[in-house]
């Protein structure tokens, strides 16, 4: 039995039996989600709870003339009737801007809407009642006078000067603008020999979270303490919320997260609604619950997305990508989504357009504009699906006006793999990547040559399948750079705090978060790992702001990279902590011994001096025997944040090969592969199913999912039966590879691997259906989503 | 309002349960907060996502478009009682070893539903194809593992049971 050494240049499974970093060990926590057992927010139930359902504006920009609330006052089950006014003496408004997006301007927003409000969907009023029925059957008795403003919707039209301003004081709808210009673009498209230039569509869409946003809140008037019970991602960054907004400190406000029915960015953010329920649990001073249903998931969940790209690029006929140019406008609703803002998704992708490749040359303008839709904000994979796509469907589209390969042509512009450190044009620093290596290991995973000859083969019998690629990078593992520079109390490092309990066993609090990941189970992995004893040994407790070291949480891929780093640490402090106890115990230097497999070992030879159950009882029952003024120290914590790099940049490529039926317009995909590069690997198998699950989110953006908007600002098919979502059916399996270049930033060398599947996706999707309709000289499709209407209108069918 | 109350008698996971539930009240509503059974869970309310399916005299069923009361003298099980009597759980412990869940959130409707089929394939004598399987569960909304360790994990036991090498 061997240990790893204190800092190994890179860790492997194969050649060290006691470790865990590496093997596809099973979640320890999955027996409780299995049987039905697991304590989600909305199965929590406290004494004296009550339940809030809000009264929503069916209008898009309205304002509020009146409210009578008296028969909703009296209505059976009852307990309050509070309008926005009155809920903003208790709570303060916000408005989600950052600094460092420089010019970014937003409004102040309120739990629920003072006066006017701005969107189909927002809170106007909330009832509160001894159950959900009973403040559902009240809201149907509030009068509400609305006097219907003009509502702006046409992101196009939002910045004509004809069009209405949405907040007076702002003076104009935009909400953010950066400009980029770096090279020669002007120069480099005029050298070119053939330029390509498209206008790229994504569809406003949402996460769709099987488990709706849900919260608990409650104040207890003699504690002088509110208690959340959320199903977030960041319980950290809410306790500040709450208590800011509140006037509170942050020691009197607890937020507790147990399991988390899905998040994927949707529940990262601070929503009105929830904001309303806290204040509610402290202006009655009683228990709170508030479960949205699928209806206001659909009109209050953030959205995403919904960008319109005009996008160019030059390549000579030699196959050198000369230039990238691109103009993006997106619409994010009436507010910038506090406190992540909603600048984000558009400065991602100024920053990621042309990202893996050499060229020099890159023009980039966006701009965000304010509309009375949804608010829109970052959900899975921040940006990457929309520069992936553009970034790829030029490549694609530029390989075939020239006639080369679309591998060819990457393999002639991807950064090359012993070039690092490198920068792309827009001055992202990439440590160490692994385009080609990547490529050249997709190629023979999917048998490129076979599938082309098959393709060719079945197009001769009018069968149209398609072969589409994406080459990505993606941003993991966030410094302070993302948000903390910018002002908000978004923290970016992490603790982990390890402690020997009396019966030899581990426990470790970590202020990252499980949403379903498998944090416990890469955070169990590595503490056994670098302590040294069993993974069945271990405890992990997460989420609860008393309880564990103050963390960001789990977002942006930093759970295992950031969280399972500060756990390494912990874990081997701990052990010199032990084998301090141990050394005293056994008369040995403590550098002399190890422990393995929760028994101290003499380091040179493994053999058992001494079992951690022994040790841990001497140390807390009868620390009398050990030596005068010898003090065993039982407890470690440690902190991890990047200091190297901005970002842990990962990489990777994926493939999609699919039919198009050109009589119908579907699509049926085939296969789908995904090479992905995410540094040290702790546990395969969860690298794996995030890959698959990211994957399929992606391909839902490309071929279903969309939130569509009628002129007058009203979302028309905000349920499941309209708004399509992946099932089983219609999904492929998916091939997933690897190529590992650790980050030398930490000891682990772990990047992150939870966005890398919906980052590509899309666009593999869209160069695949493309692909497939070439030769019927289809007009290239770059609308998202590619619905059957689509395909048959490209095809010239309809 | 007395006729929107109604007095039911039914069997819950083996137990006998009587209770005077609402008349609009759904059944995965009367399972999850009359009778605490949280395992059931609610995520559409429109019979899409499949997260309440359990089983009603033996058929799976979406717990949001059955109403309790039309339950009265009905046999109902749920991921609980399926758990503890110990009928899927080479179902679970297979969802377990391929990580074929991540939130868990669909996964007590999800194995339910993959019982079902199960069983039918027993019954015929037959092994379900990926492609049946995937066809099968496509009314259970998972939005986090992508599907394809749900129908590795169900494809194993299907095999498992027939007595089929795996």
């Amino acid at each position: 039995m061997k240990i790893v050494a204190d800092s190994p240049p890179v860790l492997t499974a194969l050649d060290r039996p006691n470790s865990y970093i590496g093997r596809a060990v099973p979640r320890p926590n999955l027996h409780r989600l299995t049987q039905g057992r697991g304590q989600y927010v909305s199965d929590v139930n406290l004494p004296r709870m009550a339940h809030v359902a809000f009264l929503r504006t069916p209008h898009a920009h309205a304002r509020i003339v009146s409210i009578d609330t008296g028969a909703a006052k009296k209505s059976p089950g009852v307990i309050a009737v509070v309008t926005g006014a009155e809920l903003a003496k208790v709570m303060t408004p916000w408005v989600g801007v950052l600094t460092h997006l420089k010019g970014l301007k937003s409004a102040q927003q309120y739990p629920i809407a003072v006066d006017r409000a701005c969107w189909q969907g927002e809170a106007v009023c909330a009832v509160v009642a001894k159950s959900r029925a009973q403040a559902e059957d009240a809201c149907e008795l509030i009068d509400i006078a609305y006097e219907e403003l003009p509502p702006v919707v046409d992101v196009e039209l939002a910045l004509d000067g004809q069009t209405p301003v949405i907040h007076a004081e702002l003076g104009d709808n935009l909400c953010f603008e950066r400009k980029l210009d770096v090279g020669e673009v002007d120069k480099a498209l005029a050298g070119a020999d053939a330029v390509v230039e498209t206008t790229f569509m994504f569809g406003r869409h949402t996460g769709v979270t099987n488990e709706p946003r849900s919260i608990v809140a409650d104040w207890n008037e003699g504690d002088r303490r509110l208690t959340v019970y959320q199903g977030t991602q960041a319980p950290h960054m809410m306790q500040n919320l709450f208590a800011k907004h509140l006037d509170l400190a942050e020691h009197q406000v607890r937020v507790l997260t147990k399991d988390v029915g899905g998040s994927f960015g949707i529940k990262v953010h601070c929503y009105a609604d929830e904001m309303a329920t806290v204040a509610l649990a402290k202006l009655l001073k009683r228990p709170v619950k508030f479960v949205a249903d699928r209806i206001e998931s659909f009109v209050t969940d953030i959205h995403a997305r919904d960008h319109r790209i005009k996008a160019k690029i030059g390549v000579t006929r030699d196959g050198t990508i000369t230039a990238f140019e691109i103009d993006d406008l997106t619409g994010i609703g009436p507010y910038s989504v506090y406190p992540r803002t909603s600048g984000i998704e558009a400065n991602q992708v100024v920053n990621l357009v042309g990202g893996p490749y050499t060229c020099p040359n890159y023009r980039a303008q966006t701009r965000v504009v304010f509309q009375n839709k949804n608010v829109m904000c970052q959900y899975r994979a921040v940006g990457h699906p929309i520069a992936v796509a553009v970034t790829e469907g030029l490549v694609e589209l530029a390989a075939a006006r020239i006639g080369m390969d679309p591998l060819e042509l990457r393999r002639r512009n991807l950064f090359p793999d012993d070039g690092y450190p490198a920068q792309s044009a827009s001055g992202l620093k990439f440590e160490q990547l692994s385009h080609h290596e990547a490529l050249a290991h997709l190629d023979g995973m999917m048998n490129y040559a076979g599938l082309r000859a098959e393709q060719a083969e079945l197009r001769k019998k009018g069968i149209y399948r398609g072969i589409g690629f994406a080459s990505f990078i993606e941003v993991t593992n966030p410094s302070a750079a993302f948000y903390g520079v910018g002002g908000a109390k978004i923290t970016s490092q992490d603790g982990a705090t390890v402690k020997l309990d009396p019966q030899g066993t581990l426990t470790l609090q970590s202020g990252v978060t499980e949403q379903g990941q498998g944090t416990e189970s890469v955070l169990a992995q590595v503490v056994a790992t670098s302590f040294g004893i069993s993974m069945d040994k271990v405890r992990i407790v997460l989420g609860d702001t008393d309880a564990t070291p103050y963390g960001g949480g789990t977002w942006a891929s930093r759970a295992a990279g950031i969280g399972g780093e500060a756990a390494w640490q912990a874990g081997k402090a701990l052990r010199d902590n032990v084998l301090a106890v141990a050394g005293a115990m056994l008369q040995a230097k403590p550098e002399a011994l190890d422990i393995r497999d929760g028994i101290v070992v003499d380091k040179a030879n493994g053999a058992e001096r001494l079992p951690l159950t022994e040790l841990a009882r001497v140390a807390y029952f009868r620390p009398d025997t050990l030596p005068p003024g010898f003090q065993a120290e039982l407890v470690a914590t440690r902190h991890y944040v990047p200091r190297g790099w901005p970002f842990a940049f990962t990489n990777g490529i994926q493939a999609s090969y699919l039919e198009v039926d050109t009589d119908t317009g579907f699509v049926k995909l085939l296969r789908h592969w995904c090479v992905e590069d995410c540094g040290t690997i702790i546990n395969p198998q969860l690298v794996n199913e995030q890959i698959r699950g990211g994957v399929v989110q992606g391909i839902g953006a490309a071929l279903f999912e969309q939130c569509l908007y009628d002129e007058r600002g009203q979302m028309m098919n905000g349920n499941m039966a309209d708004y399509l979502v992946p099932m089983a059916g219609e999904m492929p399996d998916i091939d997933c590879g690897h190529v590992v270049s650790p980050t030398a930033d930490s000891e682990l060398g772990a990047k992150g691997a939870g966005e890398a599947g919906t980052a590509g996706a899309p666009a593999c999707i869209m160069n695949a259906i493309n692909d497939a309709l070439r030769p019927l000289g289809a007009q290239p499709l770059t609308d998202m989503p590619f619905t059957p209407g689509k395909i048959l209108r490209a095809l010239g069918k309809v | 309002m007395a006729e929107l109350i109604m007095d039911i008698t039914l069997t819950v996971n083996g137990e006998p349960v009587s209770e005077r539930v609402e008349a609009r009240k759904t059944l995965v509503d009367f399972v999850r907060d009359d009778l605490g059974l949280t395992g059931s869970h609610v995520g559409c309310e429109h019979g899409v996502c499949g997260a309440c399916t359990m089983r009603v005299d033996g058929e799976i069923v979406r717990g949001c478009l059955m109403l309790a009361v039309q339950c009265d003298g009905a046999t109902v099980e749920t991921i609980e009682g399926l758990s503890d009597q110990g009928e899927v759980a080479d179902l679970q412990a297979a969802f377990e070893q391929r990580n074929a869940l991540q939130c868990g959130f669909c996964t007590p409707g999800m194995v339910t539903a993959a019982q079902a089929i199960l069983l039918q394939a027993k019954a015929s004598g037959t092994v379900p194809s990926r492609e049946e399987i995937r066809e099968h569960i496509s009314g259970n909304y998972c939005r986090c593992t992508g599907y394809h360790a749900i129908v590795d994990a169900v494809e194993t036991v299907a095999k498992a049971r027939a007595g089929a090498k795996a």
